[in-house]
């Protein structure tokens, strides 16, 4: 079973490309499956069933933080795509925050982003775009070619490595050139013992139990303070 | 179990490289209805255009996806594309190689006109000091309303930005070939845009239903049921067409500068 993380920001076309891709599998008789987290509620793995006729969960993070609720339930997501015995199995990621990214260590991971979020968005998205194999670009359509080129530029600022993909997320084109990329990536035999790419925040504080009133008699356990003045002017 | 592997292409420090082009081959796959298509294979070289002509719905948008997506014989018609003569090597992505000049009209980015110019020179290792002018000379010698350095991109017109995107893909981009979908009347000279983006010695594809255009591309193919079905190349006597064509694109471009003007049309003008 090939494993793919799938991350990105807010409507960039997670869904749409994940959507494009396993029409081409299936067409092949590749069998897919998706896991979509997310925070507080969706509706993709009700379209996945149903416009595209494959095997979808959700996983709803509710009251925990959904970088921490992705991360614990990793093996149990993929002991349910084992059962399947499916082939391909997408791990989509929404409302995990940009301090984290849900990619793993020798699991092949995508981040999706738009052209249309500003040529500084690349800048501002963290390790979850610094540390992808796969940076597919969406809505390339809306923009001239050289903002298209100055955004690319951008994206290789902060990742130099990535293969990036244009992709237009209602006609599908770019979808071949990704699938290409899966020839080339190998069967994952397990997920435990495996290690995130990047570390998740430290938590445990007083709102993480659920606290909501704002003061310093409610704070409690690990709490960091902004920084008004430099730290010289400090007594 | 896992071990750290990292996909995907190295590349040159921040800014990539390039790769130079030569000829663009197109291998032929099936229409429509799944026959072969009648031209195998076509092939065109930098400096030239190759002009995509054929009714609504005759297959010229997906000739076009297919050069962007570097077929390989996994898209629907099966064709496949060759670079140079060779399955291109990183044939995950065309970014960088083919640039395209949409039906767009305007930017989504804001800020000065010489700030963007700038921007996108300086993601090109473009530093010197005349660029703007550059661009912008070509900028307005497409379109009749002058752009400035100190223009903002969002308050252009229509025909001032694709006039803006044109020269940009001309003086700037580094692609080697570059996909056009139908270069309008827009507010700019169509004919000296198609000019300027092949003196840049780029290879060209125009998928396009005006004649003028397409008889100055000198090749074109004409698609028909999804399939490139008769390749042409612009004869003696069509270089006489093209030249009358011209005189009457000429008459109805001075009618409309005459008639936005507030003036009569005249027997005279005509």
């Amino acid at each position: 079973m090939k494993i793919i993380t799938v991350a990105g920001t807010p409507c960039a076309g997670k869904t749409s490309v994940i959507a494009h891709l396993v029409r081409l599998f299936k067409s092949e008789g590749v069998e897919a499956a998706v896991a979509k987290f997310d925070a507080l509620a969706t509706g993709d793995d009700a379209f996945y069933r149903k416009e595209l006729g494959i095997p979808a969960i959700k996983g709803l993070s509710d009251y925990v933080c959904p970088d921490h609720y992705y991360v614990s339930n990793l093996e149990e997501v993929y002991a349910w795509g084992k059962e399947l015995k499916t082939d391909l199995l997408f791990i989509e990621t929404a409302g995990l925050c940009f301090r984290c990214a849900p990619h793993i260590e020798g699991v092949p991971a995508i981040t999706v982003i738009d052209n249309l979020g500003g040529v500084d968005a690349p800048e501002k998205m963290g390790p979850a775009l610094s540390l992808a194999d796969v940076i597919v670009v969406t809505k390339s359509d809306m923009v001239s070619q050289a903002e298209k080129e100055v955004f690319r530029y951008k994206v290789r600022l902060v990742n130099s490595t990535a293969a990036i993909v244009q992709f237009n997320g209602l006609t599908g084109t770019g979808a071949v050139m990704l699938k290409r990329l899966f020839e080339a990536w190998q069967d994952v035999a397990g997920i435990s013992e495996a290690a995130l790419r990047y570390s998740m925040p430290a938590s445990i504080c007083s709102y993480c139990t659920g606290e909501m009133r704002i003061g310093k008699p409610y704070q409690s356990g690990n709490v960091k303070k902004i920084q008004l003045r430099p730290e010289s002017e400090r007594t | 179990m896992c071990t750290p592997q990292r996909i995907g292409p190295p590349t040159e420090g921040f800014r990539e490289t390039v790769p130079a082009m030569a000829t663009l081959t197109i291998l032929s796959g099936t229409g429509k209805s799944g026959e072969p298509e009648a031209i195998s294979r076509l092939a065109i070289n930098a400096g030239e255009c190759l002009a995509v002509v054929g009714p609504t719905g005759s297959g010229k948008s997906e000739l076009l996806s297919d050069i962007e997506q570097l077929a390989c014989g996994d898209t629907l018609s099966g064709r496949k594309i060759l670079l140079d003569g060779k399955v291109p090597e990183n044939h995950w992505s065309s970014g960088g190689i083919v640039a395209q000049l949409s039906q767009k009209t305007g930017f989504i980015m804001d800020g000065t006109v010489e700030d963007f110019i700038r921007l996108h020179g300086r993601s090109k290792g473009l530093e010197r000091p005349d660029l703007v002018e550059e661009v912008l000379h070509m900028t307005n010698s497409l379109c009749g309303e002058p752009v400035l350095p100190e223009s903002r991109l969002q308050v252009l017109s229509g025909g001032q930005s694709r006039a803006l995107m044109i020269a940009d893909i001309a003086c700037i981009s580094d692609a080697p070939l570059v996909l056009i979908d139908e270069i309008e009347n827009a507010g700019i000279d169509k004919l000296q845009a198609l000019a300027a983006l092949t003196a840049s010695s780029k290879l060209i594809v125009l998928s396009t239903h005006d004649p003028i255009l397409t008889l100055m591309a000198r090749k074109r193919v004409v698609m028909k049921q999804g399939a490139m079905s008769t390749l042409r190349e612009t004869t003696a006597e069509e270089g006489h067409c093209l030249e009358r064509l011209r005189a009457v694109d000429a008459v109805l471009f001075r009618s409309r500068d005459l008639l936005r003007n507030g003036q009569s049309l005249t027997d005279g003008v005509l």
